[in-house]
Order: structure tokens, then C-alpha cells, then sequence
């Protein structure tokens, strides 16, 4: 595929006349780059700013492609919630933004997805009828069929055992390889697995910390992997206290 | 309302009829007992079977042309917000003329026959069931809005696929209204003037003093209404339903 753009942003964002961050951040382009912090401390508000969305405040400062070209259209959003449509089946919420856009959907591809997301004996089901982490896998599922060259992933795994966890973090790298990952965590295990960059924000400003020099997607038990785990933790406590 | 429930309320109601017509010793040209009723409702049955069908099909065409007015009405108000500012206000100002007033008119413009009384219904549902639907589309998730903004949906799209059909729960409030006024609407309309009809039978009787009669012809007329508040019940129900996707 055609590379993806990174994305740089700069600026400070206030709400109700408070500054809730001062970000400076670059985003490469064909890379996961892991956002860390505390609760509340404006990664989300992050996403939806460049989305373009509803931020409840007021940025001052810019951001844009590297590759110059306007942000709209190129970027899938997977938001904290599933926001999965309670009368659709898990198949139909997969394919909707095909049918939002007016597109006949590639069921095929859905299925294959669904398939991969362990998901494939509940395609015809409505996701009141699913656990929560199924039903944050068909919300993943629903992200990876936009195809798009950016993803915004906010908090993808956060209700997944630990197992499917891991699984689904092994399949989004895979299906993911050479796009632009922007993926919010508070799991310092998933940003030193996954990430080719690592951003711990605070209110002040927003850092870049060291990651392993092996290449993502790396083993759990690797030494550097839970060397950097550990030190990021220690280090996120450190700015929570 | 279960079929056990619904049986036993009407027991103690003819109960309280007939112990009410043994206390007062009231004639029966004032109030006549239940049996008195029934019995006139058998003698008459004919006569109160057509004159059932004509409101039957009036209230069931106002409540079908009023809630499709009613639904474009509040998907054209959802859509534009052009189309809001300037609707709704008139819409809001219209409700202050009461609809019975416009009984007579209706009559003058559309005649003695149905077309007046469907008007009647239809004006009268119209209002409740179009701020109760766009009541329902406006109150939208912003997460659905967002996720939409996110993959590019066009606007009727977001309409179709996601407003709509999350509104339906709302829609269906607004349907157990209209099934309560639109009877009300065409019993009206045709007590204004008419030669079919309940509302004609009622004046009819009353004119006649077959109080009887009138009042086997309303017992049928809260029949019809509550068979319709039942029948809209059920499908508001569903529509809930299908909105939460809970099946069965
Ligand atoms: N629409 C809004 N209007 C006003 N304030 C908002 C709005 N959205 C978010 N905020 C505020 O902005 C701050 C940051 O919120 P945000 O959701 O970005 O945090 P977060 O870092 O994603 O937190 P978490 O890890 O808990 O998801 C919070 O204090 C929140 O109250
Ligand atoms: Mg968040």
C-alpha cells in the first residue's frame, strides 16, 4: 500500500479558559506510536481534535499530514466507547460505515475480520448479546474495515482478558503493518510491546520515552520489553502522585 | 394489561353500573341498566355494526396519513436547521387553536362524509406524533454522531441508518398518544355533522331518546379505542424493542 502520513500537532488546548494540555508531538507516519498519561489529562481530547470532532474547548495552535494533504477521510476512529448500534447484527455494525458512506459493503471482508476477531459464530447476533469484551472486539473489527491509511485507536483492548488481550494486539499489528497507529493506553505492558514510540502527556507538555530497540511487535517476556514496562510504571506513578 | 385483568376490571365496572342503577332508582330513559344495554345493542346490532366500520376506517386512515405526515414532518425538521427555525414556531402556534373549533370548517370544506372526520383525526395526531419523533431523532447519541463525522457519512445516510432508527422508541410514544385522540378526533368531527358514523349514532339515539342505544354505541365506541390503544401498545412495544435489539 502506499505510505502513510504522520502527523504533527502543535499547541495548547484550554478549556473553559483552563490550559488542559501544551502538546508538541510527531506522529510518524507507518509507525505505532503509544499516548500514555493520567486519567483526564486530555488524550482522547487529543484524537478528537484532529479528527475534528467536539472537544468542549478551544486549541490554539495547529496540526496537519506531513505529507500535506487534508487529515479528513484518512483517518478510522475507534472511540473508548463501542458505540456498536444496539438493532444492528454484529455483521451490519461491521460494515456500517460502507452503508453510511452510501457503499455496498464487502461482507466477505467483514466476515474475514469477524473471523479473526473471534468473533465468527456471532456474526448474526445483536450486540446486546455479547460481553463486553466481544463487544469491544466487534468495535475493532468495525475500525480495521475502514481501511484507512491513519488509525486512532482509544483504549482498543482495555476490556479484554489478558489472553485475548495479547491475541488481539498480535492480530491489530499484523492487519496494521505500515499505517499510522496512534493508540491510547494506560497499559504500560501494551506501549512496551506494540509501540515504535512511546508519549507520556502531562498537563505541561508532552514527552517522548525511550522504547526498546527490538522491533514491534515484541514478546512479552522479553527482558528489554518488561525492562521498559517497569520503568515506564514507576515513572507514570511517579506523575500521578 | 393481561386478558384475566382486563376481564375482571369489566366485572366490577358492570357491577357498579348495575348496583348505581338499583340505588338511585334511576328510569331508564336516564340511565338504563346493563342488561337494558345489551339487550338494545343486540336488537340494534346491525345498525351498530355499520355505523362501527365508518369510524373504524376513519380513525385507522387519519391515524395512518397523520403519523406519515407527521414522520416527514419531523425528519424535513431534523434534517434543516433552516427548516426548524422556521417550522416549528408555526407548529408550536397552531397547537393554540384548539382543533375542535375547526370542527365546523373542516366540515364546510370537506363535506358530510369521511373525508371531514379523517381530516379531524389527521390534524388532530399530527402535532403530538411529529414532536415526539423529532423529539427522538434530535436527542442523538453524540458518539453515533461522531463515529459517523469519522467515516464520512452523508447526511440522509446518518438520517437513515442511525437517527431513524434510533428515534423509533420515541415514535412509538407518540403513536400511543395518537391512538387515544384520534377517536376522539373523528367522534367529533362527526357529532358536528354526519350521517354515519358513532358519534352520528350517539346524537342520533340521544335525539330519540334511546338512551339505550346511545349508550350500547358508546360502550362500543371505548371498545374500539381501547382495541386500538392495545394494538398501537404492541407495536410501540416492538418498536422498542427492535431499537434495543432485545428480541422477544
Ligand atoms: N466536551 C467536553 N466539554 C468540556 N470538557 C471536556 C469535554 N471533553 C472532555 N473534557 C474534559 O477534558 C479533560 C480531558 O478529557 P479526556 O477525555 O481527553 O481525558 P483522557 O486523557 O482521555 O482520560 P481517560 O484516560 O480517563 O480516558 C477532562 O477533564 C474532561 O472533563
Ligand atoms: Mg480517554
Amino acid at each position: 500500500m502506499t505510505t502513510s502520513p504522520g502527523i504533527t500537532l502543535k499547541g495548547q488546548h484550554r478549556i473553559g479558559g483552563r490550559v488542559l494540555f501544551d502538546a508538541d508531538l510527531l506522529i510518524p507516519g507507518g509507525q505505532w506510536t503509544c499516548l500514555l498519561g493520567r486519567s483526564g489529562v486530555g488524550k482522547s481530547t487529543i484524537l478528537r481534535l484532529i479528527l475534528g470532532l467536539e472537544t468542549g474547548g478551544l486549541f490554539s495552535g495547529s496540526f496537519a499530514a506531513t505529507d500535506g494533504m487534508p487529515l479528513a477521510g484518512r483517518i478510522s476512529y475507534m472511540a473508548q466507547s463501542d458505540l456498536l448500534l444496539p438493532w444492528l447484527s454484529v455483521l451490519d455494525n461491521v460494515c456500517i460505515g460502507a452503508r453510511l458512506r452510501g457503499e455496498s459493503p464487502h461482507f466477505g471482508r467483514a466476515r474475514d475480520l469477524l473471523n479473526r476477531v473471534g468473533l465468527s459464530d456471532h456474526t448474526d447476533q445483536k450486540p446486546a448479546t455479547l460481553s463486553g469484551g466481544m463487544r469491544q472486539r466487534a468495535a475493532l473489527a468495525r475500525t480495521l474495515f475502514e481501511d484507512r491509511p491513519i488509525l486512532f485507536l482509544d483504549e482498543p483492548f482495555s476490556a479484554l482478558d489478558a489472553g485475548t488481550r495479547a491475541d488481539m494486539q498480535e492480530l491489530a499489528s499484523d492487519v496494521l503493518q505500515d499505517r499510522t497507529v496512534l493508540l491510547v493506553t494506560h497499559d504500560p505492558a501494551e506501549a512496551a510491546r506494540l509501540a515504535h514510540q512511546i508519549i507520556v502527556m502531562s498537563a505541561q507538555a508532552t514527552q517522548n520515552w525511550p522504547v526498546p530497540e527490538t522491533v514491534a511487535l515484541r514478546e512479552i517476556n522479553a527482558p528489554e520489553t518488561l525492562a521498559c514496562q517497569a520503568k515506564l510504571l514507576a515513572y507514570l506513578r511517579g506523575i500521578a502522585a | 394489561m393481561r386478558f384475566r385483568d382486563i376481564l375482571m376490571t369489566l366485572l366490577i365496572g358492570l357491577g357498579l353500573w348495575q348496583a348505581l342503577v338499583i340505588i338511585t332508582d334511576a328510569p331508564h330513559f336516564i340511565l338504563p341498566s346493563p342488561w337494558r344495554v345489551a339487550q338494545a345493542a343486540y336488537k340494534s346490532r346491525v345498525i351498530i355494526a355499520e355505523n362501527t366500520w365508518v369510524t373504524a376506517i376513519e380513525v385507522v386512515l387519519g391515524l395512518l396519513i397523520g403519523t406519515l405526515l407527521g414522520v416527514a414532518t419531523a425528519i424535513q425538521l431534523a434534517m434543516s436547521k433552516t427548516v426548524e427555525r422556521l417550522m416549528l414556531p408555526i407548529l408550536v402556534f397552531t397547537q393554540a387553536v384548539p382543533v375542535f373549533a375547526l370542527a365546523p370548517l373542516l366540515t364546510l370544506w370537506f363535506g358530510y362524509g369521511m373525508g371531514s372526520k379523517i381530516v379531524m383525526a389527521v390534524l388532530i395526531i399530527y402535532f403530538p406524533v411529529t414532536s415526539a419523533f423529532h423529539d427522538g431523532l434530535t436527542r442523538i447519541d453524540s458518539g453515533y454522531r461522531d463515529l459517523s463525522i469519522s467515516m464520512g457519512a452523508g447526511g440522509w445516510n446518518f438520517m437513515r441508518y442511525i437517527q431513524i432508527p434510533q428515534a423509533l422508541p420515541s415514535l412509538g410514544t407518540g403513536l400511543r398518544l395518537a391512538a387515544v385522540y384520534a377517536p376522539i378526533g373523528a367522534v367529533i368531527g362527526e357529532w358536528v355533522g354526519a350521517s354515519k358514523g358513532l358519534g352520528y349514532l350517539m346524537l342520533l339515539a340521544n335525539g330519540r331518546a334511546k338512551i339505550d342505544l346511545m349508550f350500547a354505541s358508546l360502550i362500543v365506541l371505548a371498545c374500539l379505542t381501547v382495541f386500538l390503544h392495545i394494538t398501537i401498545g404492541v407495536l410501540a412495544t416492538r418498536l422498542n424493542r427492535y431499537a434495543q435489539g432485545v428480541t422477544n
